[in-house]
């Protein structure tokens, strides 16, 4: 069987000594904490540790999670449970490209096989495993939540839906080059999980098409600082 | 008070307790592996299904609170045929290696096997193999046979509050492990190879030794710290292959302290298993009458005041007192059982006793610690303080040096002056014990047995009355002792006579000459140097630090090797048992003294331990109520006067948990632990709260 | 066919933007203050009068759950927590309420939070919706902006926030109790219950546990009254649900449907039909992995709803319908989710952890025809040791699959295993 995860054992890793966030990171930390009550900075454990995960050029050292452990005064221990139990978190590095591509049954049935053919082509690697330039990793995974556009491929945090072997091979020799990657989502240009033949339903509203496809820049979480906690304020008001 | 049918008897019983446990009551015992009763419960093993009327499914009894009118079958089809499914699940994976398994004989799972096991087993793909994990030098692993009950787990993390141990991985691949390959740190980590269900986590220094039903149990009590733990001392032949606890509610529960456990090796290293005497200044093995013939040579010339006597930490109730009667005939009023010179005041026991008692730490709502580590001077009673702590509104001090104590305290600091101000009722913690309704303080040997410690007494009394740790119904005011022969030595007065001389007298005056002959019972912990020139009898039973400066050596008795009896820090009276016998020559140490006292024509009026027993009670009737903690009595103790910070930070008694006595100093397995886990840093101030 | 004045969810398809100015003009925080002002008892009662079931898959009722949290103010703070895990294969619909839909979400958070005397929500969104999840952010940010949320949101008195906790890839965090684990910072590992979350939810404060698209309906049947939403679909499965469409279709997709169409209809009217036309079909997993797959026969007739499809002893589940041509490898198929099981358990407790593998390598050897027939009854023997045995519905979710298949398809494994059989009398002939 493939392992889907990127488990490692500790001892044989290449760790690095030490961790720390970096400032712009520390200072979202607080942010982060504050979103939980008082006493209860623990629940901030999985946003720091992916945080920790962004930092570290998309893999987990251990040094990051004995950081994050101290910074919410948690038992290492309890840490390592958590970075070892969601398969998100990758205890060894990956290539600058996570090539993740579901396989799981409604995949399956639209040809998830063509999307693993294409990404073997292209990158030259089996699941679990790393180009040699570490350029990227592919790792099989289990369903990623898009199955009514299978099959799906999750590269870093962009899905590429309703792929073929010909649309994955373009997209990751796209990804590959640096050339400016194709549109995530639909590779067969439709909108949402919308029929690809067109609407059943709320033709109407088709046609008020506007594509705000993600966050515009201003729209950006900003610092909850302004926001957090104003119910703690406003049970005093109200 | 809900009432419940469970297989069709009626039972009433308080809310909020488990379908489990409300079965229990009935005498009808539902199989289990992850729970377990002093433990948070987790509910994962599934064992304890039973059938619940109107439930659909059957229910995990240990995490099921009862509730009235409920209708449970232990032994119906469905509850019996969910055991035999959870035990075919259980054992698919399980390595079922039983004969090269030291779990073998006493494996809860081997026993479920046996009722709801299947004759064959079914599946047929490869069984998980799960790569050995290093624990340290006390705990072996063999994982692959590990059910993932998470006792260890939850035992490390809620007791013992060292949480070192978790479940990584998911799903198949869980595996319980530090996951950074480290040794264990807790004082209390060979616990969870007794909770351990299976042959995963076993006794390493034990491994291979010796299989269950060969073993001789008796049950006896430790005397490694002033605890007094309830064990049990397994033994083959005329050795102690083992010790494990036993069940003392008011004591230990069921936990003991790894040097408790462990150091039983020592009893085989560096034994003295036959007299000697110094002759050219090399020991040589002689007959007991020629050891007999050299201490009467030396002493019969010498007056009373030339003598003293001065008893270890492991030493025996009845010794101390066959010795000190045979120091009152001697003459001599030299004799303490202070070797370290702890200011403890023989007068008033109140003063030198764990008055609030272990157990009753659970009632206590407020504590000050005053120079003691109580979780490496007393690992077991540490947890108590940790149990109470995990019950919440429990406001703790510390004034020592910083450790992390496996319970958040406050650290007040490290120097007497912060205790002085508490006492002068300037410090804030004077008023959190003032408002407390049932405060307590401990005070360690650190404090104790410092050059002020008569006035740390003295100003210990002081905060205990004005504070209220000292009223009708509750005493607050606690010593923890480091020695197991401490609170008998004092109870029986094995303190100076009139005008006699302690420990530090006696040193003294056996540098001047004035002493010149000092027979230490078991006394390894003094300043030998300060012996040169006195005649030294040494009464042990290993060659340690006493032997090596002695005269003549009397082979005694380990506390494996002889009943007697110890009080514990609390004043319980309790006694050893004879696993044993002591090695070759080696004599019972109350006998040794009898003899000594016959060849001194001082002959002890006494020559059976019943009659000595018999004495000894006469002389001091608490000696004769057993197995009970009863708070001292009362009074003035202590001295007044300035507290003097020039003498350093108040540190603990103990430096190294693992070697604190002639038996784990000759340990193997406390060497090693020593090396591995040594003296860890206990000022890292994580602590198990925190998770 | 439903009308589309009866849809709730009218950017289902992104074809307008998420943003606050676009909700609102699809009627999306109208009037949320007059909802509020009606009081936390109007609200349950109607909720419970829409009998709105979740949409999450155990089909519980939404407004029932509600009124298990304690009433008034209590010393511990009562929490909201929303479900957007959505990790049970063939299921996408809450993606799309996410990233189209975001302030009906937001607007049913203070509603359903308000109802339950919430002040706070957390919306637990998979790891893997990352730029869904930044979406759902911006909309709670132009809510908190608008003062919708914050110490007086709606201007209602009512102080509610709204919190993204992002899950990192574990499909047992869809548990509610692990959820909650998760939450805390903890691995995902269910809890027993009772205690129910209610009564001992999050960081041990009472607590609702709902799915995306339950909460999200919320603001639409409060505005267009519980009688219109209970007037869709049949008795006790009233209203309209979110179908995710996959598999062997001609045109795959997300559509609100009421319950209750037929399932050919469902498919023929939204999905192109079955490839290759109705008689290509093999069989359909009607509600997402865990429910049993029910053969072409069944799908002639039945109907998309909880009760009907509980009848042919399957389930709506999350009314994900993954559709299966007569092409396909059920057993494959059903060995491929066994894997999927056996990879989500959390390892906690024994039957899931131990069987789900057991599963797996039998199914493997079924599929390859490598087993023994009598390994058939054998490994439906050990379905039915993991199910009903496990703290969670894991162990059940691990079963079904394999009971359906072998329900409705055992003679074509038995067949395989025969083929096999004499393929290799035959070779080593």
């Amino acid at each position: 069987m493939s392992d889907m995860d990127l488990r490692e054992d500790i001892k044989t890793m290449d760790q690095p000594e030490t961790f720390a966030f970096s400032p712009e990171n520390q200072a979202e930390v607080a942010a982060i904490v504050a979103k939980y009550p008082q006493g209860r900075q623990r629940s901030a454990v999985m946003p720091l540790l992916d945080m920790a995960q962004r930092q570290s050029s998309g893999w987990l050292p251990r040094a990051a999670m004995d950081h994050v452990a101290e910074l919410l005064g948690m038992p290492p221990v309890r840490v390592y449970e958590v970075a070892t139990f969601y398969t998100m978190y990758n205890l060894k590095p990956v290539g600058r490209l996570h090539v993740q591509i579901c396989t799981n049954v409604p995949c399956w049935l639209r040809g998830a096989p063509e999307i693993v053919r294409a990404a073997q082509d292209v990158l030259g690697v089996a699941f679990g495993q790393t180009t040699e330039d570490g350029a990227a990793t592919l790792t099989e995974v289990e369903c990623l939540g898009a199955c009514a556009n299978a099959p799906v491929m999750q590269v870093n945090d962009d899905l590429y839906e309703d792929l073929t072997y010909d649309t994955a091979k373009a997209v990751l020799e796209a990804l590959l080059k640096g050339e400016t990657p194709p549109i995530a989502g639909s590779q067969a240009g439709r909108r949402g999980a919308c029929p690809c033949h067109g609407a059943t339903t709320l033709k109407d509203l088709a046609g008020d098409y506007v594509a705000q496809d993600s966050v515009k820049e201003s729209a950006k979480p900003k610092a909850k600082a302004k926001t957090a906690k104003s119910a703690e304020a406003g049970k005093e008001t109200t | 008070m809900p009432k419940l049918t469970i297989d069709g008897l009626d039972v009433d019983v308080p809310a909020g307790t488990s379908v489990l446990q409300a079965a229990e009551q009935l005498g009808i015992e539902i199989p289990r592996f992850c729970y377990h009763e002093r433990l948070p419960v987790a509910a994962n093993c599934r064992m304890c299904l039973v059938e619940i009327e109107k439930m659909p499914k059957p229910v995990a009894s240990c995490a099921m609170p009862v509730s009235e009118g409920m209708v449970v079958k232990t032994q119906s089809d469905v509850a019996l045929q969910a055991r035999k499914d959870v035990m075919e699940l259980l054992l698919i994976n399980h390595p079922l290696d039983c004969p090269i398994c030291d779990q073998g004989g006493e494996c809860d799972l081997q026993d479920q096997a046996v009722a709801y096991g299947k004759g064959r087993g079914r599946y047929t793909d490869d069984k998980r193999t799960v790569t050995e994990k290093n624990l340290g030098p006390l705990v072996k692993t063999a994982m692959t046979r590990c059910i993932h009950c998470t006792r260890c787990v939850r035992f490390l993390t809620e007791i013992a509050g060292v949480p070192e141990l978790g479940m990584m991985n998911r799903g198949e691949h869980a595996e319980i492990t530090t996951y950074v390959e480290k040794a264990l740190t807790s004082e209390l980590s060979g616990n969870i190879v007794d909770l351990c269900p299976v042959g995963a986590l076993t006794s390493k220094p034990y491994a291979f030794t010796a299989r269950p039903w060969e073993l001789k149990k008796t049950e006896s009590i430790d005397v490694l710290d002033a605890v007094g733990c309830a064990i049990r001392v397994d033994t083959r032949g005329n050795q102690v292959m083992r010790v494990l606890p036993r069940l003392n509610e008011d004591v230990n529960e069921e936990w003991l302290g790894d040097k408790s456990r462990h150091a039983c090796d020592g009893l085989l290293k560096r034994r003295l298993d036959t007299p000697y005497v110094r002759r050219n200044g090399h020991l040589q093995a002689v007959s007991w009458p020629e050891a007999f013939a050299a201490i009467k040579e030396r002493l019969s010339d010498l007056p009373g005041a030339a003598i003293a006597a001065i008893a270890g930490d492991l030493a025996d109730a009845e010794s101390m007192f066959a010795l000190k009667q045979l120091m009152f005939a001697l003459g001599s009023p030299n004799l303490d059982c202070r070797q370290d010179g702890a200011a403890l005041d023989p007068k008033v026991s109140a003063s030198y006793r764990f008055n609030t008692s272990i157990a009753g730490i659970e009632e206590a709502d407020a504590l000050l610690i005053v120079g003691s580590n109580p979780r490496i001077e007393a690992p077991v009673l540490n947890a108590r303080i940790r149990k109470r702590y995990l019950k919440g509104d429990f406001k703790i001090a510390h004034i020592g040096t910083k450790a992390d104590l496996t319970y958040p305290v406050q650290h007040l600091g490290e120097d007497v002056s912060v205790f002085q101000a508490i006492v002068d009722g300037t410090h804030p913690f004077f008023e959190t014990l003032k408002s407390a309704a049932r405060p307590m303080i401990i005070l360690g040997m650190g404090a104790l047995s410092r050059d002020d410690g008569a006035r740390i007494l003295g100003a210990a009394r002081h905060v205990s009355e004005k504070a209220g740790l000292v009223v009708d119904g509750w005493n607050g005011f606690n010593v923890l002792h480091t020695a197991a022969a401490r609170v008998g030595g004092m109870e029986l007065g094995f303190v100076p006579g009139p005008n006699g001389l302690d420990t530090q007298g006696i040193l003294a005056a056996a540098r001047r000459g004035d002493v010149q002959a000092v027979w230490l019972l078991g006394a390894d912990q003094i300043e030998t140097n300060s012996l040169d020139r006195a005649f030294v009898i040494y009464q042990g039973h290993h060659g340690d630090v006493g032997a090596q400066v002695a005269d003549v050596i009397l082979p005694g008795a380990a506390y494996t090797e002889k009943s007697g009896t110890y009080l514990n820090t609390e004043g319980r009276v309790q006694r050893t048992r004879r696993a044993v016998f002591p090695p070759g020559e080696a004599r019972e140490d109350w006998k040794i003294i009898r003899a000594v006292s016959e060849a001194l024509d001082h002959t002890l009026p006494f020559d059976t331990l019943e009659s000595l027993r018999a004495a000894l009670e006469t002389a001091i009737p608490s000696f004769a109520v057993l197995d009970v903690a009863t708070p001292g009595v009362w009074g003035d103790f202590g001295e007044n006067g300035a507290l003097d910070s020039g003498l350093g930070a108040l540190g603990s008694a103990i430096s190294n948990y693992y070697m604190t006595d002639p038996i784990s100093r000759a340990s193997p397995t406390m060497a090693r632990c020593t090396l591995e886990i040594g003296d860890h840093v206990k000022a890292d101030a994580r602590t198990g709260t925190n998770g | 066919m439903l009308r589309d004045e009866d849809r709730i969810y009218t950017n289902l398809y992104g074809f307008q933007p998420w943003a606050l100015k676009a909700a609102k003009k699809r009627g999306d925080w109208d009037g949320t203050k007059a909802i509020l002002d009606k009081g936390r008892d109007w609200i349950v009662g109607e909720m419970k009068a829409a009998a709105l079931r979740g949409r999450g898959g155990a089909g519980f009722s939404a407004g029932l759950k509600w009124s298990f949290m304690p009433k008034g103010e209590g010393p511990l703070p009562h929490y909201l927590v929303v479900n957007a895990d959505e990790g049970e294969p063939g299921t996408c619909k809450d993606r799309d309420v996410l990233r189209f839909e975001p302030h009906k979400l937001v607007e049913g958070c203070l509603i359903a939070g308000f109802a339950i005397g919430a002040h706070t929500a957390y919306i637990y969104v998979r790891g893997e919706y990352h730029n869904e999840a930044k979406v759902l952010q911006a909309a709670i940010d132009e809510a908190y902006d608008a003062g919708l949320l914050g110490p007086n949101a709606c201007k209602s008195g009512w102080a509610m926030d709204v919190y993204i906790h992002r899950g990192m890839g574990a499909y047992i965090c869809g548990e509610e109790s692990a959820l909650i684990q998760s939450l805390e910072g903890k691995k995902g590992q269910p809890r027993s219950k009772p205690p129910f979350p209610a009564g001992v939810g999050v960081w041990g404060c009472p607590t609702t546990v709902n799915n995306v698209e339950t909460i999200a309906d919320v603001a639409t049947i409060l505005r267009r009254g519980a009688a219109w939403f209970a007037g869709l679909g049949p008795d006790n499965n009233n209203g309209t649900k979110i179908f995710c469409i996959s598999g062997h279709v001609e045109t795959p997709c997300n559509v609100e449907e009421e319950l209750g169409i037929s399932l050919k209809e469902l498919l023929k009217k939204h999905a192109g039909g079955v490839r290759g036309g109705w008689d290509n079909l093999l069989a359909v997993i009607p509600g997402g992995a865990s429910t049993p797959m029910i053969p072409k026969d069944v799908c002639d007739d039945v109907r998309m709803d909880f009760d009907s499809l509980r009848n042919v002893r399957s389930g709506l589940g999350t009314a994900a319908v993954i559709v299966m041509d007569t092409s396909t490898d059920l057993v494959a198929a059903i060995t491929r989710l066994a894997r999927f099981y056996m990879h989500e358990s959390c390892g906690q407790c024994t039957p899931c952890r131990e069987g789900t593998g057991w599963l797996w390598r039998t199914m493997v050897r079924m599929e390859k025809g490598e087993a023994s027939v009598s390994e058939i009854d054998q490994l439906l023997e050990v379905t039915r040791q993991i199910e009903g045995h496990t703290i969670c519905a894991l162990g059940d979710a691990a079963a079904w699959p394999i009971q359906g298949l072998f329900r409705h398809f055992r003679p074509e494994v038995e067949k395989r295993i025969a083929a096999r059989r004499a393929d290799a009398k035959h070779r080593a002939a």
